[in-house]
């Protein structure tokens, strides 16, 4: 398991011709006192070498940093879209979109379950106008946007389509990445509609429906944050994610697509918490695991289908209420840690998200914290920097031994299939009960005062200081969003929109078919959400949980 | 031989999903032998009031990480008004301290913050209960 | 109106009308044993005693919950009320217990169930008691049929057995592999056997599997003296089947008892048994009162120094309790 020993003169002339192919930043590659420094240090395989242990591009930072994504939304789209603009003015290429809580759930505003929740924690989309509002006046050919959505996002992702082709823009232009990982829902974040096959079948389209006409576009990105948030250990993230991803593999190869072709376009999303030696062993192996599978199980040939690109955020769970500030040294560890676990995009948190959304400051600080590990600590001068230290190399050996064992489990649990073990796995309760022991094993131990946590079980002089300044979302968004709904449904044409809706309700039906076309034509007539949702649920059912607890 | 064990409901309100906290208590209060209806995810007030009387729950415990505490707890504590129940609201979760003063006037019985410890948790739990406790049991 | 200043007599009365919260009391108080409760009794058992009792059991996974839940959306339509008693185990160590059944059943069923859940409280021989006690409180109070759910394999679902006219067994493709399925007690019980979760691979031969054993073993002395052999139901919540067929054999079921005169016998056994083991709990507690008194504690004195037997020692005691009305 381990990777192969000793340096090799030829593994290393590999990687320095890798390396010239490479631009790299016009930066001196030295410490701070001028002493310069090599592209990595210590024995192969090397970066960007099979099976990526230590980084899945030669030269990994010093061509470029990772992304710096900050995520984003509130309100209306007409308040988001704003942000937005003021984000490309400041130079991002990269918008990040986060829903509100109804939208998420695949609900509408005006739903019995939105009271409260409009545009609190994201943006308010209900119909194709919204998503108008939200992207108005920004060229969709020229901007890269991530959406943060599960259950619904085959129709957010056919509105964003929708809106592009109404401004002349061909869906094959269009780059991004949509979340769209329902096993994790079931697992860990609770945000599913429909039960685990329909909603994978859902996934294959969307799959299928980008590799034909949206080749630019991430269709999944399998994520291992909510899993942990959930309180799993880090194995059981690592694991859960990789064996996730196996699932949508084995889902993608079995409706007849390619795995290099989809392959290149799946991505990861990890958590970054805070024992540090942890994460980083993590992170490596996740890198090790995915490359072998894709491999030697999934017979992947195109070597960028075999490399774990992953964006890393860090543990919101980790972040006090009580002397909050020390969550920015929290943080800052954190981010430290995913820079040398080779992570191509971090978002990090806010001091003061513990109680409340972030305040301006805090996020600042937040960006704050990843320019100074990019820029000020030379953390990117070197490719996995810790690569060939015992303990880490230890701690990735360990990292993959662990998820292998769990990997066995779901095997079995699925007679060889990992996404019939997945399946199970989410039946029976397995993912779920896991996760759940291993929060009460934590919280036991917390309350035992085995484990510490810095003004929570000690430390705690400094707790009454008052008082973070909390950032409280006032709510004239619903009735705004209220307003436009009511508008929207008004103008539009209810005999299109019923036929439209009856059409989708058809092709879910339709097992052989594609839901994508029907969706994308119930978006332009103007269908909300929640009507699409449910002509779609008419077929598929409604998930309802066990109680594991 | 009469045996009485305190019965309490657990739920979330509205569409907030982060049930981490929720089972943590829930086996900590199955740990201090108390018997925990386990409602989870996507509760309303309407379903929590009949599961609070079929199953004669001594309490509700809510769960909330969504800001939405100052509206959706006063509407359980009203909602078990209406249906003629005295029955003590607990809530938990990510509530800020400056916020309990106007939980307490909105008649909730206590507020567990985050952090809170597994003794804390159950004894107030059982100071709730029995300062409402149905004395003709 | 709270129910803490109304007595026995009244909250029965509220129950009877229709009120969730008093029927919710009445059931603590039965839950909880003693004087309360045996008012209770008194005042349930002369209206009671014609509700169709079904009991629901199997191994833990086979989705008992939400064929529950299934059924009683089914039945409403139908103009039936059914009340649902979740049974799961309490924690030994603790005596504490985590009842989830009802989220399952709740979002299925929607409003026109009660359902209640239970804990078994770690006595079996409280469980013997509470049962047929809450049973009766359903009834008194208009809901019929009574379904009784069942977690697992054990001494629980026997008990179950005993208190139900009409048991459901439910099991899931592959469980012949499991070990429980062996287990003396719950192919005997079985009136009515479901293959839940039909719709994966194994569906088939856990059917023929169980056609099998039926033939084999001596519950088959059933089918030989009433011409009864418990039915198979293949159901699938996926595939949204079954729930109406299973109805369908329960209620085929139900007519069989009665029409073969075993219904009436079933009801007498059982309410012989509440009499034995109330009897035996009165009959225990005081057998360990006395052995607390004085008078008893010399007894066993002379027991220990040999001037009296222990068999003569218990004689006497028993007559003591004999002679004390």
């Amino acid at each position: 398991m381990a990777d192969p020993a000793k340096e090799s003169r030829p593994g290393k002339t590999k990687w320095e011709e890798a390396c010239k192919a490479s631009p790299v930043r016009d930066v001196p590659f030295e410490t701070m006192s001028g002493v310069p420094v090599e592209g990595v240090y210590g024995n192969g395989p090397y970066p960007g070498q099979y099976p990526y242990t230590r980084g899945i591009y030669p030269t990994m930072y010093r061509s470029r940093l990772w992304t710096m994504r900050m995520f984003a939304g509130f309100g209306t789209a007409v308040d988001t879209n704003g942000r937005f603009r003021e984000i490309l003015r400041n130079g991002g290429t990269g918008l990040s979109t986060a829903f509100d809580m109804p939208t998420l759930m695949g609900r509408d505003s005006d739903s019995e379950w939105a009271l409260g929740e409009v545009g609190r924690a994201g943006v308010a989309v209900d119909t194709l106008a919204d998503m108008e509002d939200l992207f108005a006046d920004i060229d969709l050919s020229n901007v890269s946007t991530s959406m943060t959505i599960n259950g619904p996002a085959a129709i957010l992702l056919a509105m964003y389509v929708a809106v592009a082709e109404k401004n002349g823009i061909s869906p094959d232009q269009l780059s991004g990445t949509i979340q769209n990982d329902i096993l994790k829902e079931y697992q860990a974040q609770k945000e599913y509609i429909y039960p685990p096959r329909p909603s994978m079948r859902i996934i294959t389209d969307m799959v299928k429906y980008t590799t034909s006409e949206m080749p630019r576009w991430h269709p999944v990105s399998i994520s291992g944050y909510h899993i942990r948030e959930a309180g799993s250990t880090a194995a059981q993230e690592l694991a859960f994610t990789l064996a996730n991803g196996f699932a949508y593999v084995e889902a993608a190869i079995a409706a007849g697509e390619d795995v290099n072709v989809f392959g290149k376009r799946l991505s990861f999303f990890f958590n970054s918490h805070i024992d540090f030696f942890e994460e980083i062993g993590k992170l490596r192996a996740a890198r090790r695991i995915w490359a072998r599978w894709m491999k030697d199980r999934y017979g992947a040939t195109d070597e960028r289908a075999m490399m774990c690109r992953f964006h890393t955020q860090t543990a919101g769970v980790s972040l006090t209420a009580q002397q909050p500030e020390t969550n920015i040294a929290r943080v800052a560890i954190q981010a430290l840690a995913a820079a040398i676990g080779g992570t191509q995009s971090l978002h990090t948190d806010s001091y003061d998200e513990a109680l409340a959304l972030p305040s301006e400051k805090a996020a600042r600080i937040a960006l704050r914290t990843q320019q100074i590990v990019a820029h000020e600590t030379g953390v990117a001068n070197v490719a996995d920097p810790l690569g060939g230290a015992p303990y880490v190399e230890w701690m990735t050996d360990e990292m993959e031994r662990r998820a292998e064992a769990i990997f066995d489990h779901l095997l079995e649990l699925g007679n060889d299939s990992i996404l019939e073990g997945v399946f199970e796995g989410i039946d029976n309760g397995y993912f779920v009960g896991e996760i759940a022991d291993s929060a009460y094993r934590f919280e036991r131990e917390l309350n035992a005062g085995r484990r510490t946590i810095v003004g929570v079980t000690g430390f705690t002089e400094g707790n009454e200081e008052d008082d973070v300044n909390l950032l409280r979302i006032e709510n004239d968004t619903e009735q705004d969003q209220l307003q436009r709904l009511a508008t929207v449904k008004s103008q539009r044409n209810e005999e299109a929109v019923q036929t439209a809706l009856d059409d989708v309700t058809s092709a879910a039906a339709d097992t052989s078919g594609n839901v994508m076309p029907a969706i994308l034509k119930a978006v332009r007539a103007y269908a909300t959400v929640e009507e699409i949702g449910d002509a779609m649920e008419k077929v598929f059912g409604r998930y309802v949980e066990k109680a594991i607890v | 031989m009469a045996e009485r064990r305190i019965r309490i409901i657990l739920a979330k309100l509205g569409l907030d999903g982060h049930d981490r906290g929720i089972k943590v208590v829930a086996r900590i209060l199955r740990d201090a032998g108390m018997e925990v209806i386990y409602l989870g995810l996507r509760q309303t007030t309407a379903s929590i009031v009949a599961a609070t009387q079929e199953e004669d729950a001594d309490a509700v415990g809510l769960s909330m990480h969504n800001a939405g505490h100052l509206t959706l707890a006063p509407a359980m504590v009203q909602s078990l008004r209406d249906a003629d129940m005295a029955v003590p609201v607990i809530v938990g979760g990510i509530i800020p301290d400056v916020d309990r003063t106007e939980l307490a006037q909105a008649g909730v019985a206590a507020v567990l913050g985050p952090g809170a410890s597994a003794e804390e948790v159950v004894n107030t739990v059982r100071d709730a209960v029995n300062s409402q406790m149905d004395l003709s049991r | 109106m709270s129910l803490r200043d109304l007595s026995t007599a009244d909250v029965f009365g509220l129950a009877a009308e229709g009120q969730r919260h008093a029927l919710g009391r009445l059931l603590s108080w039965v839950e909880a044993g003693g004087a309360r409760a045996d008012e209770v009794t008194e005042l349930a058992h002369p209206v009671s005693g014609n509700a169709h009792v079904i009991g629901i059991t199997g191994a833990p996974g086979a989705g008992k919950s939400t064929l529950t839940g299934q059924l009683t959306r089914l039945l409403p339509a139908r103009g039936i009320r059914p009340a649902v008693l979740a049974v799961d185990p309490s924690s030994p160590l603790t005596g504490g217990a985590i009842l989830g059944d009802r989220i399952r059943m709740d979002d299925i069923a929607g409003e026109a169930a009660f359902i209640r859940s239970m804990a078994t409280r770690g006595h079996s021989g409280g469980l013997a008691l509470a049962v047929p006690g809450a049973v009766r409180v359903f009834e008194a109070a208009g809901y019929d049929p009574v379904i009784i759910e069942t977690v697992g394999v054990g001494q629980v679902e026997v008990d179950v057995a005993g208190a139900a006219d009409t048991t459901v067994v439910v099991v899931t493709p592959g469980w012949g592999d499991a070990v429980q399925a062996n287990k003396a007690g719950l192919l005997e019980v079985a009136d009515v056997f479901v293959v839940n979760k039909s719709d994966r691979p194994g569906a088939n031969d856990a059917r023929r599997d169980l056609e099998l054993m039926l033939d084999l073993s001596h519950v088959s002395g059933q089918e030989a003296e009433f011409g009864y052999r418990p039915p198979i139901v293949m159901a699938s919540a996926i595939d949204g089947t079954g729930a109406e067929e299973v109805w369908d054999a329960i209620s085929a079921h139900r007519s069989h008892l009665s029409d073969t005169n075993q219904l009436e016998s079933r009801r007498e056994r059982r309410l012989t048994m509440e009499v034995t083991n109330r009897l035996e709990q009165l009959l225990h507690a005081k057998s360990h009162s006395l052995l607390n008194s004085p008078a008893g504690g010399k007894l066993l004195d002379d027991v220990e120094s040999r001037a009296l037997s222990p068999s003569e020692a218990a004689r006497r005691l028993a007559d003591h309790i004999g002679n004390q009305n």
